[in-house]
């Protein structure tokens, strides 16, 4: 199925979690949040949410800004 | 100097720092240790895997408090996302709140974000909100239960300095929450007419960032820093229109 991660589709396998998403990004797990289709996934939830074909994964940290 | 309190949180320092335009991280940990801040913003963006270091390891290991912003959100919608993510990737229930209207002068929407303010401060957040200085709009979001307000000085960046200081001495006068001047501060003098004013702190990232010297105008800064508040505190004379002779004027 694809998914879009930071704004890009991806090719996965059916029923990758969040946290295998995050995981192809980096392999922090602090100083980082995910949002799935704009609602927040916290990180408890991460290894237990499955992702659906089309859904967006947002995959944030904090940068020099302000 | 007496301490800032925010949301019952004291600081002795009442400079605010921001993060952006440094070209490096070296030369920002540097302005960051001259500066004598304890509270720094970060923005929240897409994680990028080909970037080396973090603004968050140099913040800890100087200990300085992270204050998340919400800078690229244009609506109420975003910010509120932003400073949940913000509060799940830093641990912080604080949030600069910034939604601005337009990327030409990037001046807050005062729409959006009086929305965003109460949505945040239902949600639990100690929220911080970046504002024009328009003294209506800055009770009003005091009275939505915002810790602070943060006025701009002059657009984002523009090192303008203050360009309605009657503006902000009319919203010191009304706030009983902390203002933090933002955003517009050019240089050592606008910092330190902020505090004349009476405003409780700066917040400024750009005067530093991008001088030719950081370090030393963060020194600059944090220096007229706390020469604006202990001339604020000592009271100042009043400006009159003729001389007044401070030496006995009979021999």
């Amino acid at each position: 199925m694809i998914v879009t991660i930071n704004g890009a589709a991806h090719e996965v396998a059916d029923g990758i979690t969040v946290a295998q998403a995050v995981r192809t990004l980096t392999t922090a797990t602090t100083g980082v949040a995910v949002a799935l289709n704009d609602e927040v996934v916290t990180r408890g939830a991460w290894e237990t949410t499955e992702l659906r074909e089309r859904d967006r994964v947002e995959v944030l940290t904090a940068v020099q800004g302000g | 100097m007496d301490d800032l309190i925010i949301a019952g949180e004291k600081f002795s320092s009442r400079l605010i720092m921001g993060t952006g335009g440094a070209p490096s991280l070296e030369v920002l940990d540097q302005a960051l240790v001259a500066s004598g801040t304890e509270l720094t913003t970060v923005a929240m963006r897409r994680l990028d895997p080909a970037s080396r270091g973090s603004v968050l390891d140099v913040l800890r290991r100087r200990g300085i408090k992270v204050l998340p912003n919400t800078a690229g959100c244009f609506t109420a919608g975003e910010a509120v996302l932003t400073a949940r993510l913000a509060r799940e990737a830093l641990e912080t229930n604080w949030v600069k709140l910034e939604v601005i209207a337009d990327e030409r002068t990037l001046l807050p929407d005062p729409i959006e974000t009086f929305d965003a303010a109460e949505r945040l401060v239902a949600d639990g957040f100690v929220v911080l909100p970046y504002i024009g200085d328009d003294p209506a709009l800055a009770r009003r979001l005091e009275q939505a239960g915002c810790a602070a307000v943060m006025p701009l000085g002059a657009p984002i960046g523009s090192g303008l300095g203050i360009r309605n200081p009657h503006n902000i001495e009319l919203i010191v006068e009304a706030a009983s929450v902390p203002v933090i001047l933002d955003a517009g501060i050019g240089t050592a003098s606008d910092a330190a007419l902020a505090m004349e004013l009476g405003c409780d702190a700066v917040l400024l990232a750009t005067a530093v960032t991008r001088a030719q010297r950081p370090d030393l105008m963060a020194t600059a800064m944090k220096e007229a820093v706390v020469a604006g508040r202990l001339a604020r505190q000592a009271g100042r004379i009043p400006r009159r229109r003729y001389a007044e002779a401070s030496s006995p004027m009979t021999p």
